[in-house]
């Protein structure tokens, strides 16, 4: 195996993108970082910039406002950085569907600057650390 | 032989491979006691190694604001100084002090070598042209500020106990009294104002390596990583490298200045790693037990409380010299 790819999947650094979310699948997200769970065992941990991620999380339906920004703090992320789409309104808009300020499900906007971008879908409202950490384990054994 | 031996003594052991993997260990150590203060399991204790192979596989970007020259050399020279430092240090344990005829740096050079690392984390942050690290600057150098007054007074009190130990009448010359080996003779932090300089010393150390409550400069929750936002892939595992290599070389020097240095020999070496590990678990607790000070409060903290109590362990320091009382 190359050994980029070993080195990644020990130690995801993972940045917190709130997109419009209601707070709830963020909560679930720092969970995950509780004793309960404690991804740090597999050597997740949470980092202050995008430039240090390996993985963005990506929380809630994407706004008018924030795709621009969504799409900044991706194209500052230093490749290889995956994408996680938490919850149901990041995968696929939720109940807010039909709103206004709704540009789009977090998929079609990263694909719009990066059609190679590799998306992982975590749905549930919130999902929970276990379906979180689920997928994040899916994700690198994909990689 | 003789130039592959001295090669291999600076290459190997105790040299730059041995204290980078110490340093990283060191950085486990300090992961896996914070975990388990949080009662949780912690990584695993290759983690750090992992982390800096990862950042060294990464994609490197320098941002289109910065400078690109001072971006990308301030962490080499970063790296370089605190790797020099514990090359120094390790020299003074391993080398038995020879009476006048080896340079082994003294006191001086080491404060010098200690101080590059945070000039390095400033001129880089300031070259990398984003807002959030120019705060982190800011703030970096008003804590560089803060704390190295406090250190050098702690260093002071220490030449004076050294001198106290040497014996008022023979103070022969003062490059034998201001060189490290001959200061690692001796265990200070056991006096009065011995023990008070430590304690501040530790507190400079604590925030020299950036841990809470003086990790203002990096502050991930307000500023976003501050210093080292704009750092990513092999430029940021170099940061990380030399903070690991601080883990080694700071303790270190606390444990030589303090507390009598590691020498030589089984036993003392025993000694010795004991000595940096207690001193290393209390950096850690202090970093788990205390929430992040304002910048303003700090440089309150150490000009206001911490400087008054050195001039106070400094005047005992010199009663004791003065009155040959070894435990003032």
């Amino acid at each position: 195996m190359n050994w980029k790819i070993w080195s990644l999947k020990k130690s995801p650094w993972v940045f917190h993108v709130n997109t419009g979310a209601c707070n709830n699948c963020d909560i679930e997200v720092v969970n995950c970082l509780t004793p309960k769970f404690d991804v740090e065992r597999f050597g997740v941990t949470l980092v202050g910039s995008p430039r240090h991620a390996d993985a963005l999380l990506v929380t809630g339906v994407v706004t008018a406002q924030a795709a621009p920004r969504l799409i900044q703090a991706y194209q500052q992320a230093s490749k290889p950085c995956v994408v996680f789409a938490i919850g149901a309104c990041a995968c696929g808009t939720g109940i807010f569907r039909t709103g206004y300020h709704v540009v789009g499900p977090v998929d079609k906007i990263i694909k719009e600057v990066d059609p190679n971008a590799i998306i992982a879908f975590v749905p549930g409202c919130p999902p929970k650390p276990e379906a979180m950490i689920s997928g994040i384990v899916k994700m690198l054994n994909a990689l | 032989m003789e130039v592959i031996r001295h090669l291999f003594w600076l290459l190997v052991f105790p040299g730059f491979l041995f204290t980078v993997i110490l340093g990283l260990y060191a950085c486990w150590i300090v992961r896996k006691v914070t975990a388990l203060i949080h009662h949780r399991i912690g990584p695993p204790a290759l983690q750090p190694l992992y982390d800096v192979l990862k950042l060294l596989g990464k994609e490197t970007l320098i941002p289109e604001a910065a400078n690109k020259a001072v971006f990308i050399w301030a962490p080499v020279v970063g790296f370089a100084s605190v790797l020099l430092l514990a090359i120094l240090l390790w020299a003074v344990d391993f080398i038995p002090a020879r009476d006048n005829g080896m340079f082994l740096g003294d006191v001086i050079v080491a404060i010098y070598l200690m101080v590059i690392p945070s000039l390095a984390l400033i001129l880089g942050s300031s070259a990398s042209g984003s807002p959030h690290a120019a705060i982190g600057t800011a703030r970096e150098m008003k804590l560089v500020m803060s704390y190295e007054l406090v250190l050098v007074m702690a260093f002071i009190v220490v030449l004076i106990k050294t001198a106290t130990f040497h014996g008022i009448s023979d103070s022969q010359n003062d490059a034998q009294l201001l060189s490290l080996s001959s200061i690692a003779q001796y265990t200070p932090a056991l006096s009065i104002s011995g023990l008070l300089a430590f304690l501040a010393a530790l507190l400079c150390v604590q925030a020299k390596l950036g841990f809470t409550p003086f990790d203002i400069p990096e502050a991930e929750t307000e500023i976003a990583g501050g210093v080292l936002i704009e750092y990513s892939g092999a430029l940021l595992a170099l940061w990380k490298l030399a903070q690991a290599v601080m883990l080694v070389a700071f303790p270190l020097f606390l444990v030589i200045l303090f507390m009598g240095g590691i020498g030589t020999g089984f036993g003392s070496v025993l000694l010795g790693l004991g000595k940096y590990v207690l001193v290393l678990v209390l950096l850690i607790l202090i970093k788990n037990t205390n929430p992040r000070m304002r910048i303003d409060q700090t440089v309150k903290f150490f000009w206001f409380y911490c400087g008054p109590v050195m001039a106070v362990a400094i005047v005992l320091a010199m009663l004791g010299n003065y009155y040959d009382k070894w435990w003032l």
